[in-house]
């Protein structure tokens, strides 16, 4: 009786031990993390200026948000630079991956060249990419030294092509990085299956259209999450690549937030903004996480 | 054996450090906590002028420099610093950013010192305008700098038969004859404050002071859309013409560069420019000359850091108030502007050790103080709270950095600053 009682005992003390462990960290996310969203949101409806201040004002903020010119600006932006990023980071990384499983020499070197930028902070990325794109700098002048006299490459400078400087820089980035999880989802396939197609005679280009690239399904699926936030959160690549310029044509919703808040003391313009940001982002990343979730139930 | 070494170790070690202590204790009279962004060589350079002094007096300096982004990082600090409840004793502010935290009540008042001293005579009224509130003194300025300067190459001017251009008419064609014989004309930055830089001389040259004051100071709708505004973005539009295809995000130091290694004959930036100029050795007034901005002479805009005091309690407040005079002292308002690069914020200090531009600065001064001509900047951030500022620097570096007509640029502006009001 007394042994069976010290069981339950036990058994409730286990049970309970891995809430009590993980409820500091839970403490900290659900006030850091959750709370502070909550208090960003709560901002985006007052008129708060330099520091918060609860003085409510409906959707005033918004309305103000979505008659900036500089917001306008930004908006098209990450829908030009998420939109280009995105389709470049797969299409590049997916071919990688593809070239990289032809069981070729030295393999392990390769993977590393094309991982290695992912270890480089945006800002490194984007100091590179400054240097290179320069029209008296890099590119343009070198190819101009070589005899090309009136080549020129001068996107950089150009206020309408500004944002695909960017999208160059972040492509070169991330790229190699989506081409390891493909790598992964590559070699995650049955063989057998792929055997059983040769055996068949199914041609190559119709064993991945058919076999291989159905089966990456899921691989897209982290990617695309992987680089759409990425994207939207982009911030130091843009900073440290065109500050925002020429004049705010490569501003993104991210560096617009931080300038409204920080620099110009519109907290609640600025929280708007990163009220907008959010729920975009819980618009590609619920489904997703309710998708997986359902998946991990089912099996 | 080795418990007793290890205390005495310790006991030895412990009294060594309380009497290296006593000394410094005995004299102590505080500590003051500066938050800054002077981190440059002469500008820091510069800062431990005042350092020195205060530790002469015995009170000991905490430094608390934030490097970058002109001093946004150190704003983004001293926001964190003062919402948790343990603001700095003083912090480096411009003046409309000094204003806000005015407004947001958190700074201290000066006037135990500033009464005795007489600040009020010596301090320009513009500058009064800023470093009170409520009628007491929450800050000491320490410099002014003229953001209205035009750099010349003197060697390309001299070659060229050329003389510093003294209206925007003139500029243009001396822009165009340098233009005609392929010297660059103009060095500048596209960053926007460097674009709003060259707007505040455009619109103080072309409108003239009233007009500065009603569409800048005074932000009037009828003055930012009139048609004086629309012949000023006319100007920038040309002045766009009279730069390199390659300005675009260049640092304002680069800029200087190019006028100083012949790259370019002009540059329209802050005497602070002059810092540049002496590091590469040469001559301000000399080599490189110094002239009001085309159109502006007789005027003066200003840019002035103030070491704002924050309201720290009784316990911290007799340093405070030692630093606080010390700033105002003239010999550290000599000493600091000539580190760096500027003219002191009194005007009773003697100028003779101040180069050609500064006193030109110094005399200038004195006469706009008087003509009512003595402005604040708006490209740094003297004339509009930041909002309102940033509302401003978009439609400039927008119209400068676009095709956009003058007309829908004047009309953005008017937009601009009533959405950002």
């Amino acid at each position: 009786m007394a042994a069976t009682e010290r069981m339950a005992g036990r058994r409730r003390l286990a049970n309970a031990l891995p809430l009590f462990v993980l409820s500091p960290s839970l403490l900290m996310v659900t006030i850091g993390v959750y709370g502070f969203m909550l208090f960003s949101v709560i901002l985006s409806f007052t008129s708060s200026k330099m520091f918060p201040r609860f003085v409510f004002t409906g959707f005033d903020q918004y309305e103000r948000l979505f008659t900036n010119p500089r917001w306008g600006v930004a908006v098209q932006n990450i829908f030009i630079f998420g939109g280009l990023y995105i389709v470049f980071t797969t299409i590049l990384g997916l071919g990688l991956a593809i070239l990289i499983d032809q069981r070729i020499r030295a393999e392990g070197a390769f993977r590393t060249i094309f991982l290695y930028p992912m270890a480089l902070s945006f800002i490194v990325t984007g100091v590179i990419w400054q240097w290179i794109l320069n029209p008296g700098l890099g590119l343009e002048r070198l190819v101009q030294s070589w005899g090309w006299e009136s080549f020129s490459f001068k996107w950089l400078v150009d206020p309408q092509m500004a944002i695909y400087t960017v999208v160059i820089a972040g492509v070169w980035q991330v790229a190699g990085f989506v081409m390891a999880l493909f790598l992964a989802g590559l070699r995650g396939i049955n063989t057998e299956i792929l055997s059983a197609a040769r055996m068949d005679g199914a041609p190559t280009h119709k064993i991945y259209t058919r076999i291989i690239i159905p089966a990456l399904r899921p691989v897209f699926l982290t990617a695309f999450v992987v680089e759409a936030h990425l994207a939207i959160k982009s911030y130091d690549l843009v900073v440290a690549l065109t500050k925002g310029g020429p004049g705010f044509a490569t501003e993104l919703p991210s560096t617009f937030m931080y300038t409204t808040t920080f620099t110009r003391n519109e907290m609640g313009l600025g929280a708007a903004s990163a009220t907008v940001m959010l729920m975009t982002l819980a618009a590609i990343i619920i489904p997703y996480l309710y998708s997986e979730l359902r998946h991990e139930r089912r099996g | 054996m080795k418990r007793i070494l290890l205390s005495t170790v310790c006991a030895v070690v412990l009294g060594l450090s309380a009497a290296s202590l006593q000394p410094t204790q005995a004299q102590d009279k505080g500590s003051v906590e500066v938050l800054h962004w002077w981190t440059s060589g002469g500008e820091a350079a510069a800062v431990s002028v005042l350092k020195q002094d205060m530790e002469s007096k015995g009170v000991a300096w905490l430094d608390m420099p934030v490097a970058g982004g002109a001093g946004e990082a150190a704003m983004t600090a001293l926001r964190a610093r003062v919402t948790s409840g343990n603001p700095p004793t003083a912090a480096q502010l411009l003046g409309m950013s000094l204003r806000a935290w005015a407004e947001e009540g958190f700074l201290g008042d000066l006037s135990e010192v500033a009464e005795p001293e007489g600040w009020d005579t010596v301090i320009p009224e513009p500058l009064q305008a800023f470093a009170k509130y409520d009628g007491h003194y929450v800050a000491a300025p320490v410099n002014i700098h003229r953001p209205n300067w035009l750099w010349s190459n003197a060697k390309i001017f001299q070659e060229n038969g050329l003389t510093p251009p003294k209206t925007w008419d003139e500029f243009n064609q001396v822009a165009e004859a340098l233009q005609a014989k392929g010297i660059q004309p103009l060095a500048h930055g596209g960053q926007n404050w460097q674009d709003t830089t060259v707007f505040d001389d455009v619109v103080l040259g072309i409108g003239g002071p009233e007009f500065y004051q009603k569409a800048i100071i005074e932000a009037d709708p009828e003055a930012l859309g009139s048609d004086t505004m629309v012949k000023v973005f006319d100007q920038m539009r040309k002045i766009r013409g009279f730069v390199d295809p390659n300005f675009s995000g260049r640092d304002w130091n680069l800029a200087t560069a190019m006028v100083l290694n012949g790259e370019a004959a002009m540059q329209l930036m802050g005497d602070w420019a002059k810092g540049e100029i002496i590091a590469a050795g040469k001559t301000p007034g000399v080599d490189i000359l110094c002239t009001p901005a085309p159109g502006t002479e007789g005027s003066f805009l200003f840019n002035t850091d103030f070491f704002a005091m924050f309201d720290v309690g009784e316990e911290r407040r007799p340093a405070q108030l030692i630093m606080a005079s010390a700033a105002m002292s003239p010999s550290f308002q000599e000493t600091f502007n000539l580190a760096k690069g500027s003219i002191p914020a009194r005007t009773d200090v003697p100028g003779d050790k101040f180069d050609e531009c500064g006193k030109q600065s110094m005399a200038d001064i004195k006469a706009a103080q008087e003509k009512g001509t003595l402005m604040g900047s708006l490209a740094h951030g003297h004339a509009q709270p930041p909002a309102v500022q940033g509302a401003m620097f978009d439609v400039v570096t927008n119209h400068f950095n676009s095709d956009q007509s003058s007309e829908e640029a004047a009309k953005a502006l008017v937009e601009a600053v009533a959405a950002a009001q």
